[in-house]
């Protein structure tokens, strides 16, 4: 028999954890937003050394899957004598990796912008750092934001890999509850909706900015 | 911290047997998402939306929830339906079904670039819808798809490492079991790390010359 009692049940704790995945996404994100600002300036620069870091930097953390990062950030951080709460190497790790996608991404809106801008910034007198915050940032953002949504609700399904590694998160909770209870089906069910919500809402606020967008360029 | 690559000499069998089982595990899953992605994209082609819609909900889940969530409804809710599936058999198929979804959508965005002008004409000829989709649809698309195909194919590579988590026997998991035997994490972790990383360059690397291959083809057939 389906039960649907155990889902009513288990929901208001379902949707507390829900918000710790909620806030370790987009906290991830956002720190990840940075880390591939930077990257993706690196790697457009003149500097070599730069190119070089922000390549490989791409290539590793794109290139290895996020559950190996992550058991590599829980068992190893301890071995070179960082003895983090694993919530925040588990919130490092996909910060760390979102920003590679993310620099991936805003390359291309980065290549976007009419060099005559960045041109024009610079006679102004604008240093570097305010060009690229004022100017690109803006910018790439606005060229790339549905890949940018995209990006943030892959990292809100990805948080659920961080229960693997002992965070307590949606996934996390839902085992407990569907060991303890013997309801395996119910609770993962629930859970998969709630995550099915988060990600709904993410893109459906990501359509209203992008209109929003639209509606002031064409001003 | 001391780094002992013995452990990894050691163990020299049961990495390689890991290393076989996770490619065939992706070499599967990749496989049968390809043939679910198409046949969905094919149905939702031909049919009304009455038949669509249910596909689209199949679409539209797989792709706005965790892999691990449907690993777990499939592995450990899969008995309440009688299908009592090892965790094998479950994650290669959580695997298809997960990538089948992406594929599907990818197919999809296939079909919509060949001009119309082709398919009426092809019609016209009275030529069959489903012959229209093996003859004249499919070949151009798979031109201009296989970027998107190859990438796809990568990412679902990646994801071979979740299955470690329902306990199948891949790299992944058996590095975890020397890990926590040996207590040699570093090592072993980072030689996981390394091979993934390889194994993907090395996809992307072949998948690129696949490209510039399709697209010389492309160059010829327009001159």
């Amino acid at each position: 028999m389906f039960n649907t009692e155990i889902i009513v049940k288990s929901l208001p704790m379902l949707l507390q954890a829900s918000v710790w995945t909620v806030v370790y996404s987009l906290t991830s994100v956002a720190i990840g937003f940075c880390i591939g600002t930077l990257m993706c300036a690196a790697g457009l620069s003149s500097s070599r050394l730069g190119r070089g870091v922000a390549a490989f930097y791409v290539s590793f953390f794109r290139g290895v899957p996020l559950l190996v990062q992550l058991l590599i950030s829980y068992y190893c951080l301890p071995l070179i004598g960082l003895n983090v709460p694993s919530s925040v190497a588990a919130v490092g790790t996909l910060a760390l990796c979102t920003g590679a996608y993310i620099a991936e991404i805003l390359r291309g809106g980065f290549l976007g912008i009419p060099p005559g801008l960045i041109e024009a910034a610079r006679m102004v007198g604008l240093s570097r750092a305010q060009i690229l915050t004022r100017i690109e940032v803006p910018m790439a953002v606005r060229f790339t934001l549905p890949a940018l949504v995209n990006e943030t609700t892959m990292m809100v399904k990805a948080s659920s890999l961080i229960s693997v590694v002992g965070v307590l998160e949606l996934t996390r909770l839902a085992q407990n509850i569907a060991t303890s209870t013997f309801q395996p089906l119910e609770i993962y069910l629930a859970a998969g909706a709630i995550y099915f919500v988060i990600n709904a809402v993410i893109s459906s606020a990501g359509t209203l900015v992008e209109g929003r967008f639209k509606a002031e360029t064409a001003r | 911290m001391t780094f002992n690559l013995a452990i990894l000499t050691d163990n020299w069998r049961d990495l390689l047997d890991g290393m076989v089982l996770t490619v065939l595990i992706w070499a599967g899953g990749t496989v049968m998402g390809l043939a679910i992605g198409l046949m969905v994209a094919v149905v939702q082609l031909l049919t009304n939306r009455w038949i669509a819609a249910p596909l689209n909900v199949y679409v539209a889940v797989m792709r706005g929830t965790p892999f691990l969530i449907q690993l777990f409804i499939i592995y450990y809710g899969g008995p309440f339906f009688g299908l009592d599936l090892t965790p094998m058999v479950a994650g290669v198929a959580g695997l298809a079904l997960y990538g089948g979804a992406y594929f599907s959508e990818i197919f999809r965005a296939g079909f919509v670039s060949v001009p119309p002008g082709q398919i009426e004409a092809a019609r016209m000829m009275g030529i069959s819808r489903l012959a229209i989709v093996r003859h004249v649809q499919l070949p151009q698309m798979l031109v201009i798809i296989l970027p998107a195909l190859a990438n796809m194919t990568v990412l679902l590579s990646k994801e071979t490492a979740v299955l470690s988590v329902i306990t199948v026997n891949e790299l992944t998991s058996v590095v975890q079991s020397i890990g926590s035997t040996t207590f040699a994490f570093a090592e072993t972790l980072l030689f996981l790390a390394l091979v993934y990383w390889a194994f993907l360059e090395i996809v992307t690397a072949a998948a690129r010359r696949l490209e510039k291959r399709v697209g010389r083809f492309m160059l010829r057939t327009q001159n």
